[in-house]
């Protein structure tokens, strides 16, 4: 079948099964798209037939959940197989996957869970790079995990850790603004101080999502990552940084609960699409290759 | 070390009695503790949407809270996760007075498995012109992928479409008596769930069962040659054929409307 060989740019959306009727019949345009793995690794049926509808004619890009490249234990070789079916099958621009971890002993825990970031954590999670990547054959992106709890026994902060990973195995940084604010806010960072520490030349995609807000048992701020609702307001903000360092990158809106229809969430893509409009031709980062 | 670490953190996110790992804050673990609970729960409720809507959502999130902490899911495609969530109904203590529960549970985990089952085009009973007549004893019918049957002493056909009308309260008071044997087959995209009776449900057991429909259908002589033969034609007519071959010859036959 014939497929745009285009690269992911501009606004995009998280793909939902629901939406697919009207995207396909030219309701408003995104640029690109993006699935989770895991929902397209069985065998045939109705999944496998809007994806390759889908990407007929929009690029795509396969962002794994279930990974689990932060676990102890290792890759799982056969869901490594298996992702390597649907990136085969697909032919997506971006391949990402999460600086976090969901498997232990056989079991899967449906989370993107913390990791304590030490000299030992940064091998382990380097080699499960490096594996995933020589699977494949090609680059991936990693992206920054939103967090609740830092680790007594991490001698490492998380935007070091990630510089180290990208310029140890290669991988580029799917850029999460949204889990930026949400662990900034948890543990009492400045947000902008934060972002510029990370490697923003290595950003290749970013993500924005709406969170909720909670307090833990002392009263301090406890945001969640939850993917509910509309960016919020700060992180709209922040994003404009980024793009301010970086120029216009591909840029995602993910809503993943109480999804609204297709023109909310078209129209949350476009506010995006303007503020990258707005930095064009901005972007004092120099991209590595 | 994070092999210990990570231990301790698995072990708590699954059971509350266990305080949170590595001396983390309970309040900020407990974020992670609810995101796999109610992740697995949602993935649950929607992998068994007749039996939610069935018990309603208080109940199903009490038992599939319970399901996910006995057997959590053993990897990341959750749409392959539940297999022994219709047993685990049919044990709880708390489902005991709703006995059509668990089948109706087999019946959306078929389902769920034939959504995702493999790609495979229909064959029409036009497949069958081409045989001469002597050799159609000795053809052997391919059944479609997904094409799976649920028995039940309930009448879970029609409990399932009774959920997929506007009015399931008013159909689920207007149900058959009796238990159904529910055909469950995706021919397409959709998937369907039909009750069958007398010779289609006998035929298709035989054609699955690898007969020969020489003998799938000598096994329903006693239903006549007419019935058998309008069971016959229901078969191809639902999209559950995929392929007719001769045994003798080893060739397939009906690839022209298999293309």
């Amino acid at each position: 079948m014939t497929r745009p060989s285009g690269k992911a740019a501009g606004a995009g959306v998280g793909l939902k099964a629901r939406h697919v009727p009207e995207i396909l019949a030219g309701g408003p345009a995104v640029g690109w798209f993006e699935v989770h793995a895991e929902n397209f690794m069985g065998a045939g049926g109705a999944p496998h037939a809007f994806l390759e509808r889908i990407r007929a004619r929009f690029p795509l890009s396969v962002h794994g959940v279930g990974l689990s490249i932060g676990a102890a234990g290792g890759i799982d070789r056969v869901h490594l197989a298996r992702l390597n079916q649907v990136v085969d099958r697909y032919q997506p621009d971006l391949v990402s996957e999460h600086l976090a971890w969901s498997t232990h002993l056989g079991r899967y825990y449906n989370d993107l869970l913390a990791l304590p970031y030490t000299s030992a954590t940064l091998r382990l999670v380097c080699d499960h790079v490096d594996q995933v990547q020589q699977t494949l054959g090609r680059p991936i992106l990693l992206e920054n995990p939103a967090t609740y709890v830092t680790f007594a026994e991490s001698t490492i902060d998380e935007p070091d850790f990630i510089s180290h990973v990208t310029d140890r195995t290669g991988c580029g940084l799917l850029l999460d603004v949204n889990n930026i604010y949400v662990s900034c806010i948890n543990q009492g960072r400045d947000t902008r101080i934060y972002l510029r520490r990370f490697p923003l030349d290595r950003v290749r995609e970013i993500h924005l999502a709406g969170h909720a807000a909670d307090r833990d048992e002392a009263g301090r701020p406890l945001l969640i990552d939850a993917h509910d609702r509309p960016v919020a307001a700060p992180v709209w903000h922040l994003y404009a940084c980024v793009l301010e360092k970086t120029g216009p990158l591909p840029t995602l809106i993910e809503w993943d609960n109480d999804v609204p229809d297709w023109p909310v969430l078209a129209a949350e893509a476009a506010r995006a699409q303007a503020v990258m409009d707005l930095h064009r031709g901005t972007g004092e980062v120099r991209h590595v290759a | 070390m994070w092999p210990e670490t990570q231990s301790d953190f698995a072990a708590a996110l699954l059971d509350p009695a266990l305080p949170a790992p590595a001396g983390l804050a309970e309040r900020r673990f407990a974020v992670y503790r609810n995101n796999v609970t109610v992740g697995l729960c949602d993935a649950l409720a929607a992998s068994f949407p007749t039996v939610a809507a069935l018990v309603g959502e208080d109940f199903f999130y009490a038992l599939a809270r319970d399901f996910i902490r006995q057997s959590p899911p053993a990897g990341p495609v959750l749409h392959e996760y539940g297999e022994g969530f219709p047993a685990f109904i049919a044990g709880h203590a708390a489902a005991g007075d709703l006995p059509y529960l668990p089948d109706v549970a087999r019946l959306d985990w078929v389902c769920l498995r034939a959504y995702h089952a493999a790609d495979a085009a229909p064959v029409g009973i036009d497949a069958l012109a081409a045989v001469p007549a002597a050799a159609l004893d000795g053809l052997r019918l391919s059944l479609h992928p997904s094409l799976a049957l649920v028995a039940s002493d309930w009448p879970v056909a029609a409990i399932w479409q009774a959920h997929r009308t506007n009015d399931p309260a008013a159909a689920l008071a207007n149900l058959p008596a009796g238990g159904e044997v529910a055909l469950v087959l995706r021919p397409h995209l959709d998937v369907i769930v039909r009750a069958v009776a007398g010779a289609a449900g006998e035929l298709i057991a035989a054609v699955a069962a690898g007969q020969t429909l020489g003998g799938a259908l000598a096994a329903l002589a006693d239903a006549g040659e007419a019935e058998a033969s309008r069971g016959l034609a229901a078969l191809f007519d639902m999209g559950a054929v995929v392929a007719v071959t001769n045994v003798s010859k080893q060739g397939e036959i009906g690839d022209d409307s298999n293309t």
